[in-house]
């Protein structure tokens, strides 16, 4: 689905030099990225979307500025974590922010919950409204640091070293943060989705 | 050095990436052939992690696509304004 990097800054090129125009295309394989970078943030989905518009105008505005040394995708992100950041600092006030800091180094939460048995959920079973609202929940209700790393690699598809770019921090803290959600995101999960299906074979509708 | 349970839960994360060396994902895997507590929670995880990032469970707004390009033909057609939006 991305565009190749070599295609990419042949674009960017152009742009820079008056076809304005291909912009649209230049973005339109990231605009669900942009979107849930500042959805992880802001979680308001009205709020995200006026954010990845700034965001997306801010990249162009400055693009002249983009130099190739991280990728666009990488360098795009970036752009949208601060733009979410200042958007969730006007609405909380800064003083919130640093709470959340503490929770990385607390230990000893993050394991998993113990089952001994786990039958597959099958991707068919999204079409449910309430499958997908428990699992919008889950992720929503990560701590912040967590929820971003979370959203960059798992949902985007970035690699460490572009979320650790993205973000600002280093790789082995995208690792760790992202350990710690993905099992917080299996202890929350796992005893609601095996309530969920009760009686799964008519529940996902396999009798179909 | 035998692996147990809470050895394997550490590395789960990175297991799931192919981020553990040789020896480690060897232990891992004779560990999981006769655990099915560790099978159990590697198969969940695995489950949750598809089932969050299919395209479905976070959607984009309805028309948030044609409302970004809107707003873009709007700024590509402004004049060149080298003022930014700090
Ligand atoms: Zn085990």
């Amino acid at each position: 689905m991305q565009t190749s990097a070599a295609n990419e800054m042949g674009l960017i090129a152009r742009i820079l030099a008056g076809e304005k125009e291909l912009f649209h295309e230049l973005i339109r394989p990231y605009e669900r990225m942009v979107f849930l970078t500042l959805f992880s943030i802001v979680k308001n989905e009205t709020e995200a979307e006026d954010g990845a518009q700034e965001a997306v105008i801010s990249a162009y505005r400055h693009l002249s500025s983009f130099r190739g040394e991280a990728k666009f995708s990488t360098w795009l992100t970036t752009i949208a974590i601060n733009e979410g950041r200042k958007r969730l600092r006007k609405a909380k006030g800064a003083a919130e922010e640093s709470i959340d800091e503490r929770i990385e180094g607390q230990e000893g939460e993050y394991t998993p919950a113990p089952l001994t048995d786990w039958r597959e959920i099958p991707l068919e079973a999204l079409e449910r409204k309430e499958l997908r609202e428990v699992l919008r929940v889950a992720v929503a209700e990560l701590p912040d640091i967590y929820r971003e790393v979370f959203t960059l690699r798992d949902l985007e598809e970035l690699n460490v070293e572009e979320t650790a770019q993205a973000l600002g921090i280093n790789a082995g803290a995208v690792k760790v943060r992202l350990h710690r959600a993905r099992i917080l995101l299996q202890k929350r999960l796992v005893p609601l989705l095996k309530t969920m299906a009760p009686a799964r074979r008519s529940f996902f509708g396999r009798a179909r | 050095m035998k692996v147990d349970c809470k050895h394997v839960w550490e590395h789960i994360s990175e297991y799931i990436d192919n981020g553990v060396d040789a020896k480690l994902r060897e232990e891992i895997e004779r560990h999981l052939e006769h655990c099915e507590i560790c099978s159990a929670i590697l198969d969940s995880t695995r489950n949750i992690l598809v089932l969050t990032a299919d395209d479905r469970t976070f959607e984009l707004p309805v028309g948030y696509s044609e409302r970004m390009h809107k707003r873009l033909a709007k700024e590509l057609a402004s004049p060149e304004q080298d003022s930014d939006d700090k």
